[in-house]
């Protein structure tokens, strides 16, 4: 699904990421590790098509369509209420039976209640979970999660495990964390960054 | 017809976010009356018209560049804009949505303006509104583009009238000439094709600027 060889991403004089290789099967789970200031971030934007390499070679074998791409920031307009921002995302997916797999994910991550409230009134938590619903609307191949347990709460922290167990050899899941135990179970590789 | 779809959803989330936000409009509303009114009393009484159409077309462009400078502030917060490149959509559709809202938020402001300057200044024919219609979209359809641009960069409140106000001239001229030139209809022809060459080229680049 992922073949990169020797990335290397500079930004200015100094390389971010240098002579990063991997490969990601169909259906497996890559855990980036680092430090701070390792570049996870860079690599997953890299990944999700975002943001060039500037040096090595990247393939990515499905297109933008099929991709989920959690960022660090939520990728959601702050004026807008939950529901209005996952139906956005739906129409430009063409995800059908919108409405219905909204009302879903809304559900699955205890955030029916306000779905009509804006974004701006949710606390930081609140703003992860609309994230992952969004990232999780239409039907993607490839799941792109930059430290997708960072903000949640216990509960939902417990609820993105169970989803991710779910999603594990029937989505492959490039994702990045500062607590590798915490996915172990479902680790099918590793890269660790200096 | 997805594309419309596209688009159509896209320029209607801006519409919303700004009803609700308020941050653009009635600073534009604000912006253009007062410099009206600035004018207004700091220019002597028998000021001929055809200055008073270029003062017009000073609080237009500025105006507009108040919006334009707000216009992807929406995408930034909260990195919107990555998701958005993301979608499967058609990139040129994410611009022509932001240029439709920007165009109609500064259609409302000068719904509010053009009155204004009738009643402080001179009286504005048919040709002459026809041309301000006309400079809006030039305005709206280059701005968008190169408020996307300039919201990449650090400096982009001194980027964007660095990149705005050069491209604006022929508007400007094509403006003032259809409001004060005998022959009118030539600088209508002038600005609309100004709009045509300028809707392709952005629509065009707008992948560019937006992917690295």
């Amino acid at each position: 699904m992922i073949r990169a060889r020797a990335i290397e991403k500079r930004f200015g004089r100094g390389p971010v990421l240098r002579d990063v290789s991997f490969d990601v099967e169909r259906g497996g789970t890559l855990v980036v590790t680092g430090p701070n200031g390792s570049g996870k971030t860079t690599l997953m934007r890299i990944v999700a098509g975002l943001v060039a390499p500037s040096r090595g070679n990247l393939e990515v074998g499905v297109d933008r369509s099929k991709l989920g791409f959690l960022s660090h920031e939520p990728l959601v307009y702050r004026e807008l209420t939950a529901v209005e921002n996952l139906d956005l995302f739906g129409r430009l997916y063409r995800v059908p039976e919108r409405r219905e797999r909204i009302g879903m994910l809304l559900e699955r991550f205890g955030l029916w209640e306000v779905r009509n409230e804006r974004v701006s009134t949710y606390s930081r938590g609140m703003t992860q979970r609309l994230a992952l619903c969004r990232t999780l609307l239409h039907e993607s191949e490839l799941l792109v999660l930059d430290e997708p347990f960072s903000a949640l709460d216990e509960a939902g922290a417990a609820l993105l495990d169970r989803e991710l167990e779910e999603l594990v050899g029937k989505r492959t899941l490039v994702l990045t964390t500062h607590d590798p135990a915490r996915v172990e179970r479902y680790t099918t590789s590793k890269l660790a960054l200096a | 017809m997805s594309y419309v779809s596209d688009v159509t959803a896209l320029a209607s989330k801006d519409l919303k976010v700004e009803l609700r936000a308020r941050d653009t409009l009635p600073a534009m509303l604000l912006f253009v009356l007062s410099t009206l009114v600035v004018f207004r009393f700091a220019l002597p009484s028998d000021t001929q018209d055809d200055a008073a159409y270029g003062l017009l077309w000073v609080a237009i462009v500025f105006t507009a560049l108040l919006g334009l400078s707000r216009a992807w502030v929406p995408e930034q917060e909260h990195g919107v804009l990555d998701a958005l490149v993301l979608a499967p959509c058609d990139r040129s559709a994410i611009w022509l949505g932001k240029t439709l809202a920007t165009l109609l938020f500064l259609l409302a402001a000068q719904v509010v303006a053009l009155p204004a300057f009738a009643l402080f200044f001179a009286p504005l024919d048919a040709t002459a509104i026809a041309g301000v219609l006309l400079a809006d979209i030039g305005i709206c359809v280059v701005g968008s583009l190169l408020a996307a641009m300039a919201a990449a960069s650090r400096a982009r409140e001194l980027l964007l009238p660095l990149l705005v106000l050069p491209l604006s001239i022929p508007l400007v001229i094509g403006g003032v000439g259809a409001a004060v030139s005998a022959d009118g209809e030539r600088f209508l022809l002038f600005l609309a094709l100004y709009d045509a060459v300028f809707a392709v080229l952005s629509w065009a680049s707008f992948e560019y600027v937006v992917t690295e």
